[in-house]
């Protein structure tokens, strides 16, 4: 279709008035009359609601009475409803990329309600652009791609393990790969869970046993994946294992890596003897208390909430709430402080342990940041930020709450998969609201602290969700991909400079041999057609379907014209 | 002047992110003057310097991209 001749392309202009959302403040008329005019334009139509049942129908007679090849609906926004109006014109027998929407109804008449006459103008610019575009549309059909039922979760901790478990269970052949001899990650140094109080080690053996005795999981602890390609459906993964490097391909992989601990060297004279981390505090807790210890001061925020690492790590006010328990347990007459800035109880459960914490005696001091606690050899000095004054507190042991880090590996792994991380080196999920278990990249999801700090519960129900959400393309078994993409438009102007292939966030570009020489190759599955490489090609070679350079130059030069 | 000036500008907007937040604004029915034209890339890295240039040789007064 792209050698039509000119007089043949007929397009149907279709200009909804939205009730009174768009009629109400546009010259609807003039519009209609504007759009007649237009070049190639064979048919328009005003319609109350376009999207509605007989707006539609009106559409797909308009497709097939008046033998319309392009068809434009001057509406709302194409984000909500360009999927819509796609499948009318492919109902009408009209290949669905056939179809281009004007928006005069978000970015105009909503916009613009007291400038009627500048409003229809500038109406009337974007249906001449809309039926510039769409002389020049070309038909596109959806790219389909076979998906390996396989999933590769990295990282053996509660996350990584729930997920994995939850695949198998639906059927589905996992790969785990733990880095560490054991599964577990930090449940393993953990003492009690809050705020259950259960033991951690229960939690960890249950799941461990499930995990190595299910026929679906090939687990490969001591072991790291050192090399990744390919795209959703098809990601060829080599695993150094302990007995050599194993080439596997995965439809889908899932990221549990979690988080470290901070250690806090030089702050408040941590020591890891008298001055300790929780996470040494546990550890202590397990053992069982050395019964002389009577006072204990723990601190809170030590490392987190400053310059250099500015979130707050959610699960360490917990933690200190939960620790500051278990030692009441132990020595029903320990005194115990915790200095705090803000306490980080969220939660129905959590509520109920801080109130309990003070039901037995513990206290909560408020620190101001400005103004730090002081460690000295048997005490600690803090300035009370409520009461105004200094107070000296008698200290056998010094416990700060240190948040949890991103993962050492983190970079790499996100380098390796092509995948984000934050500002704080964890893991960056494809959207805050809408997709916080997948990463932009398709058929890669995240769970659990490798996100950002979560409790158990949280890590749990990510793990859960993430395998959920991966669970979609192994049952589906392939995957259909939209064709705006792009492509190599002109091939012997590419010099296979890699310059494309350095810049594609998606890694849907390689330089492959041909006869022609060494040339681009697009991936069409893994490219997302944002277009950077075609912006970029200092050759011009590459181009973007559905965008191309010659669709946008006409475009523009229909909308610099003024309306006649 | 007799004749307020009424630029013309071309706007390119991200379909994810500034396209999105133009229809926001919409939606909270923001007031801006109707001196806009929108073209619509799947990202603003779709936008090729070539596309500024000839935006102003088309007529535009200005150029922007959201993104
Ligand atoms: C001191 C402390 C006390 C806590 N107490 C509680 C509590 O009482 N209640 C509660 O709900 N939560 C508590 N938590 C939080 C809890 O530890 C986390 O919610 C939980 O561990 C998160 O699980 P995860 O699977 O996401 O990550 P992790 O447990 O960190 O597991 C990640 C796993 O991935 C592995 N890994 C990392 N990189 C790689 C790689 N490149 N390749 C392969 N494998 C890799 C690691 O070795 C590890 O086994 C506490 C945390 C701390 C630090
Ligand atoms: S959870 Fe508490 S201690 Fe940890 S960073 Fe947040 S506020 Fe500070
Ligand atoms: S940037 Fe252009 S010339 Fe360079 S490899 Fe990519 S397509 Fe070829």
């Amino acid at each position: 279709m792209p050698d039509m001749k000119d007089e043949d392309i007929r397009i149907g202009v279709f200009i909804c008035h939205c009730g009174s959302n768009i009629a109400g403040y546009l010259d609807m008329e003039e519009l209609s009359e504007y759009a007649e005019k237009l070049p190639h334009v064979t048919f328009v139509q005003r319609n109350l609601y376009s999207c509605s049942e007989a707006g539609i129908s009106e559409i797909k007679k308009g497709i097939m009475e008046h033998d319309l090849n392009r068809v434009i609906v001057a509406s709302c926004t194409p984000r909500t409803h360009e999927p819509l109006f796609r499948s009318s014109c492919a109902e009408a027998g009209l290949n669905p990329y056939l179809f281009e929407m004007v928006n005069i109804r978000d970015q105009c008449s909503w916009v613009h309600m007291k400038e009627r006459e500048d409003g229809t103008d500038k109406a009337k610019d974007q249906i001449r652009m809309g039926v510039a575009k769409a002389a020049l549309l070309e038909p596109q059909e959806p790219i389909m791609s076979d998906v390996q039922i396989r999933a590769l979760v990295i990282g053996g901790g509660i996350s990584g393990m729930t997920a994995a478990l939850s695949l198998a269970n639906r059927g589905y052949e996992v790969v785990l790969v733990e880095k560490e001899k054991n599964l577990g990650g930090m449940l393993n140094q953990i003492y009690k869970l809050a705020p259950t109080m259960t033991d951690a080690s229960a939690l960890a053996e249950e799941k461990i046993r499930a995990v190595t005795g299910h026929p679906n999981i090939t687990l490969f602890t001591g072991s790291k994946v050192n090399a990744a390609q390919g795209f959703i459906g098809k990601y060829q993964i080599d695993i150094e294992t302990e007995s050599g490097i194993k080439k596997i391909d995965f439809g889908v992989i899932l990221i549990a890596t979690g988080a470290s601990v901070y250690t806090p060297e030089g702050l408040y004279g941590y020591d890891g003897q008298r001055i300790i981390t929780q996470l040494e505090m546990e550890r202590l807790l397990k053992k069982g208390l050395d019964q002389g210890i009577k006072n204990i001061v723990m601190i809170q925020c030590v490392g987190s909430r400053n310059e250099d690492r500015p979130y707050c790590s959610r699960i360490c006010c917990q933690t200190a709430v939960k620790n500051a328990m278990l030692i009441k347990n132990q020595i029903p007459e320990a005194k115990i402080s915790i200095l705090y800035r803000d306490m980080q109880m969220y939660g129905v459960e959590n509520e109920e342990l801080f109130r309990d914490s003070k039901a037995k005696g513990i206290r909560y001091i408020n620190y101001d940041s400005v103004q730090p606690p002081e460690v000295e050899s048997d005490k600690v000095r803090v300035y009370h930020a409520l009461l105004g004054r200094e107070m000296l507190l008698p200290a056998d042991l010094v416990v700060l709450s240190t948040p949890l880090i991103a993962h050492e590996d983190a970079v790499e792994i996100s380098q390796l998969l092509r995948i984000s991380i934050d500002e704080n080196g964890f893991f960056l999920e494809g959207h805050v609201k809408l997709r916080p278990l997948d990463f932009a990249t398709d058929g890669i999801f995240l769970c659990g602290s490798a996100h950002y700090p979560a409790n158990i519960r949280e890590a749990v129900a990510q793990g859960l969700g993430a395998a959920s959400r991966a669970s979609i393309p192994l049952s589906q078994g392939s995957v259909v991909v939209e064709p705006i993409i792009s492509v190599l438009a002109n091939e012997d102007a590419c010099i296979a400079c890699g310059l494309c292939v350095a810049l594609c966030p998606y890694g849907a570009l390689e330089i492959q041999k041909t006869e022609k020489g060494e040339k681009v190759h697009v991936i069409d599955v893994a490219c997302k057609g944002c277009g950077c490489c075609a912006a970029a090609c200092p050759q011009k070679a590459l181009d973007i379907t559905h965008f191309r350079d010659r669709q946008i130059f006409a475009v523009i030069e229909a909308g610099g014209a003024e309306a006649q | 002047m007799s004749k307020q000036f009424k630029p013309k500008i071309l706007t390119f907007l991200c379909n994810w992110c500034a396209y999105a937040a133009a229809d926001s604004a919409g939606v909270s029915r923001l007031q801006y003057p109707p001196t806009t034209r929108v073209i619509r890339t799947m990202c603003s890295a779709r936008v090729d310097p070539v596309f500024v240039v000839k935006g102003l040789k088309s007529g535009f007064d200005s150029v922007f991209v959201g993104g």
